[in-house]
């Protein structure tokens, strides 16, 4: 494909979804107006969805496989010369997986909104702030500008408040606040750290920055940099101790609201560590690393013994929680790869991005259609006193829900493997000058976090799947059969379930894209 | 000066060395809107009270005339009342600085007036009077951007204030506006006349009320004079700060807005800051660099202070409490206050002086817009209910969708979130100039500031958006004038988000 439909491609990734959401508030024009305004609305919403994520395909169609270090579809037009900020877009191959994984999750939220319309105000207002968020995430994912980087992160603010704080479930105002607060908290703060850069280094252009690979920064400037910046992003990743916001959130969100929060956002904290951090401003990143691994792996033992006891008997345990707190481990161990700062610790830091988004958005659909189905997400409530036995009344939702929970623990042959372990492989042996014995001790921890994984999901599967038999039991207690997985949950789910196995199955798909690309971004070469 | 330019022309032909020259066309834009508020006050003589509309009409005139008049001065740089001797510095210049502060009081005075239209006539201001005092006041705003000698710009203060104080007595009847008057006025004589002995002083220790001339003889003055000359560069400070509403010259602010019909809140808050900053800039970088190590650091802890108190005031106010739409707006300009300093310290510590006050006037050009345009609203919602508390704002969406979006944006602007895109800009401005004059403290302390500023901007804004109270007033139909204001400061906003280079401009060209 020509560069310059490339271009046009890349750039209609970024705009569309912006264009789509001011149209969603306008009245729907004569022959579009479906069955009720909110139906038109909603099916608005799939086809502008539909469209970002064929374009995003075809994007990654386009993309030249042999050469993902390279930036490609790049457009570098001035727009605030005042500011030296200019509009700089493009792909390679760390970029790329990302622009898809979003456009699908978000395509995949516009569809299953469609046919179970989220409970509060109108939709025209859902679909419009579901079109915003995914136009910033997409943008904060293809712009090359430390400026609109942050436009761009911050961008994604305002619609997800307002997805948490209208259509909610309890609790949202409270989730929605503390949300927005320690977002913008932390990223005020990296505001100073990205100017600190751009001011002393000459240029807000990341490509230019990265190829200086810190050069022109002293090591004052890259440690208070790398401090500030890593500061907003550890907040958005989230880092232990700075992720109880994310729990209240998540419990709190519409089931779109927590896919795209679990599945797209937080990866915006990773990747900017990945694309930022490192390359720009590596000694920075160096004398922190030790001090961030100790924190992932702190998050990935602490996440797993909060799911374990929220997966306990009588604890009261709410499903979707647990499903947030185990976001918080597994992010752990993305956080632990980056802060080995070697190849293939990088590496399967990105894969466990991917992987996380592919298999934690689908635990949130499936757990969203428990909810459904059961009004509550209240562990104790949903199992009674045996299990909840849904192996028995509703199989497919079971079986997919078993599937999701296999894939989260980190199952050879699925998606959830692959990262975790070259994370841990790479703490074995990090980087030059960094602590080998620390490591080691946070590889160790891990690897604890990897068997708490397994029980707490184990249990989950226990109380949530199965249950009691009728013999043991009195009739009634096991409960009627519930709906299985509907047509549109399934064409909504499969996808995931698809992408988790192939992920899983063929890892090289992906890492052939990413490794020449954190090769460049470790060494500072071109 | 005045006395001697406008001498009879026999004379200036006997004295042609000491008669200056005036360039009428360089001081069109404040005498225009001199000639306006003469034209109005003869005009409400004689017109019937049934027709006093009209005066709104020959204001609205007056100001777009003299913003007309901005035209030709574009681009090029003009100055006139010059010295006919010595060193030919002249008291009025046209640079790109004033020009640019002109549109800003222009602009404000043209939404204040707008705004003003339904209120004069709702709350039975007298309209002449009103008109008056507002064009009065708008005249001396556009007069002291261009003043270059300390006695032209203490006039063009006074002459911008003195108004500014009856305006927010007005309203008569009301013993809060009384009151919010004449504390108003108390204060403000205070710090002018603080200000008038710290000019007594630099003229004491220079010789010279010419800016150019007292940043000449200001670098080497006799240094037994050095004490007298440091105490009146502090103390000239003193009466601009109050302008701009900064700690500890705020304790006016809330009572005053609250007490002021809204569209003078809304132009104090604007216009009358833009007067406060305009003559720190000035007197600043342009009269005291040599003691950019006394005003530097003070204005530093002054920005601090400012947007610290305002920011932790404007987050106490409770959403029942009566007008606390109004105090919520009065103390966070107050707070935005302090981020409009923040450049200005950062002058005293920059290699480039001019480029630290074009990020001032970049903000100052923003908060304008966004600032108006949200009194604006609040004045639409207050006809409805007039106890103006934040309460009133629940489910404003649902009744006036249009109105409640524009308000969103303007508080997101003022937040600098995104959409309000122009806002984030504004603030990146001017973080870049504390970040690059090495006031990192100063950064921070803005930076907690911002978030905490946050939290109150987007709790109103949220507050737009829930369902609304059973019995919420109706919403009757928008007065067109009102409407036009609230439309053109969210055509503004939303231009200059998708174009920021409109205004940021001048955070790079080096003013002054």
């Amino acid at each position: 494909m020509s560069t310059t439909a490339l271009q046009i491609l890349l750039a209609a990734i970024v705009v569309v979804p912006l264009l789509g959401a001011v149209a969603a508030l306008l009245p729907a024009p004569p022959g579009l107006k479906g069955r009720s305004p909110g139906q038109a609305v909603l099916r608005h919403g799939v086809t502008v969805t539909g469209a970002v994520l064929a374009l995003s395909v075809a994007l990654a169609a386009g993309f030249d496989h042999d050469h993902p270090a390279r930036m490609q579809a790049t457009t570098d037009v001035g727009w605030i010369p005042a500011l030296g900020v200019r509009i700089h877009l493009g792909v390679d191959g760390v970029s790329l997986p990302l622009l898809v994984l979003t456009s699908l999750l978000t395509f995949l939220c516009a569809l299953h909104s469609y046919w179970r319309t989220p409970d509060g105000p109108s939709p025209k207002a859902f679909v419009a702030l579901l079109l915003l968020l995914e136009g910033g995430t997409l943008a904060s994912f293809a712009v090359l500008d430390l400026v609109l980087f942050f436009l761009a992160f911050e961008t994604v603010l305002i619609p997800m408040y307002f997805l948490i704080s209208r259509w909610g479930g309890e609790g949202r105002e409270r989730g929605a606040w503390r949300f927005i607060l320690y977002t913008l908290l932390g990223s005020v703060v990296m505001l100073l750290g990205l100017l600190l850069v751009g001011i002393k280094g000459g240029t807000f252009d990341m490509v230019a920055l990265a190829t200086d690979n810190g050069s022109g920064l002293s090591h004052s400037t890259q440690v208070i940099a790398v401090l500030a910046i890593g500061l907003g992003l550890a907040v958005k990743a989230p880092v232990w101790p700075l992720h109880s916001w994310l729990p209240d959130a998540h419990t709190s969100a519409p089931t779109a609201g927590s896919v795209l929060l679990a599945g797209v956002l937080l990866k915006m904290g990773t990747y900017g560590l990945v694309r930022i951090v490192l390359p720009i401003a590596p000694d920075g990143a160096r004398t922190f690393a030790p001090y961030l691994a100790a924190l992932a792996a702190v998050g990935i033992v602490y996440g797993s013994l909060v799911c374990l006891a929220l997966a306990r008997r009588g604890a009261k345990g709410d499903l979707k929680r647990l499903v947030a707190y185990s976001s918080v481990g597994h992010m752990g161990f993305v956080l632990l790869g980056i802060a080995t700062l070697t190849p293939t610790g990088v590496n399967g830091a990105l894969f466990a991005n991917v992987a996380h988004g592919l298999v934690t958005g689908l635990l949130f659909f499936l757990v969203g259609g428990i909810k459904d189905r059961y009004g509550t997400t209240d562990l104790d409530r949903l199992s009674g006193p045996t299990g909840a036995a849904l192996y028995g009344r509703a199989p497919r939702l079971g079986g997919l829900l078993a599937f999701g929970a296999v894939a989260s623990l980190g199952l050879p042959g699925l998606a959830g493997f692959w990262g975790e372990m070259l994370a841990m492989f790479a703490s074995f042996r990090p980087a030059d000058g960094l602590s080998r014995p620390a490591y080691l001790v946070f590889l160790v921890l891990a690897g604890l976090g990897t068997l708490l994984t397994a029980a707490y999901l184990l249990a989950v599967v226990r109380r949530v799947c199965m249950g009691g038999n009728g013999e043991q039991h009195p009739a009634g207690a096991v409960g009627p059969a519930l709906t299985d997985v509907r047509p549109y949950e399934f064409a909504a789910w499969t996808p995931l379930v698809v992408l988790t196995v192939l992920a899983g199955l063929w890892p090289a798909a992906l890492l052939g894209l990413t490794d020449p690309v954190v090769q460049q971004l470790l060494g500072g070469g071109n | 000066m005045v006395l001697l330019a406008e001498a009879p022309a026999s004379v200036a032909a006997l004295l042609p060395r000491a008669v200056q020259s005036v360039d009428w066309l360089a001081v069109a834009p404040p005498t225009l809107l001199a000639l306006a508020a003469l034209a109005v006050l003869v005009a409400d003589l004689f017109l019937p009270v049934e027709r006093k509309q009209l005066l709104g009409a020959v204001t609205l005139g007056g100001i777009v005339l003299s913003g007309l008049s901005l035209l030709p001065l574009h681009g090029g740089h003009r100055s006139t009342f010059c010295l006919t001797t010595g060193s030919h510095t002249c008291s009025y210049e046209a640079d790109r600085f004033t020009l640019v502060i002109q549109l800003l009081v222009l602009g404000g005075a043209l939404l204040t007036a707008l705004l003003s239209h339904d209120a004069v006539r709702d709350e039975r201001l007298p309209a002449g009077e009103y008109w008056f005092l507002l064009l009065s006041s708008a005249a001396g705003a556009a007069l002291l951007p261009a003043a270059r000698d300390l006695a032209t710009l203490v006039v063009a203060l006074e002459v911008a204030s003195l108004p500014a104080f009856a305006l927010v007595g007005l309203r008569r009847g009301d013993r809060r506006s009384a009151e919010a008057a004449l504390k108003f006025f108390l204060s403000s004589v205070t710090a002018t006349a603080v200000t008038l002995l710290g000019v007594s002083f630099v003229y004491a220790a220079t010789g010279t009320l010419h800016l150019t001339d007292i940043a000449h003889s200001l670098g080497d003055t006799d240094p037994r004079l050095a004490v007298l000359a440091r105490t009146g560069v502090v103390l000239t400070l003193v009466g601009f700060a109050f302008k701009t509403a900064a700690v500890p010259f705020h304790f006016w602010v809330p009572e005053a807005y609250v007490g002021a019909p809204l569209p003078v809140a809304g132009y104090l808050s604007v216009v009358g800051k833009a007067v406060g900053f305009t003559g720190i800039a000035l007197v600043t970088v342009v009269a005291f660099p040599s003691y950019a190590n006394v005003w530097g650091p003070a204005l530093a802890v002054l920005a601090a202070v400012t947007m610290t108190a305002g920011n932790a005031a404007a987050l106490r106010q409770r959403p029942d409490r009566r007008h606390g739409a109004v105090r919520l707006l009065a103390w966070s300009s107050v707070g935005q206050a302090g981020y409009l300093l923040v450049p200005l310290a950062a002058a005293g510590y920059a290699r480039e002086p001019g480029r630290a006050v074009g990020s001032t006037v970049a903000y100052a050009l923003m908060y304008a817009a966004v600032n108006l345009g949200a009194f604006a609203v609040a004045a639409l919602v207050a006809r409805t209910s007039p106890a103006q508390r934040l309460a009133d704002y629940r489910g404003l969406f649902a009744r006036r969708p249009a109105a409640a979006l524009c308000l969103a944006f303007f508080l997101l602007c003022l937040a600098g979130l995104p959409p309000g895109v122009i806002g984030l800009f504004a603030k990146v401005t001017v973080f870049s100039a504390a970040v690059d004059a090495g006031l990192g403290w100063l950064a921070v302390v803005m930076a907690v500031n911002v978030v905490v500023s946050l939290y109150y901007y987007l709790q109103w804004t949220a507050l737009l958006f829930r369902p609304a109270d059973e019995g919420a007033a109706a919403a009757p139909e928008v007065p067109a004038r009102l409407g036009a204001a609230i439309g053109l400061a969210a055509v503004a906003g939303v231009v200059l988000s998708g174009a920021p280079q409109l205004v940021l401009r001048f955070a790079s060209g080096a003013l002054l």
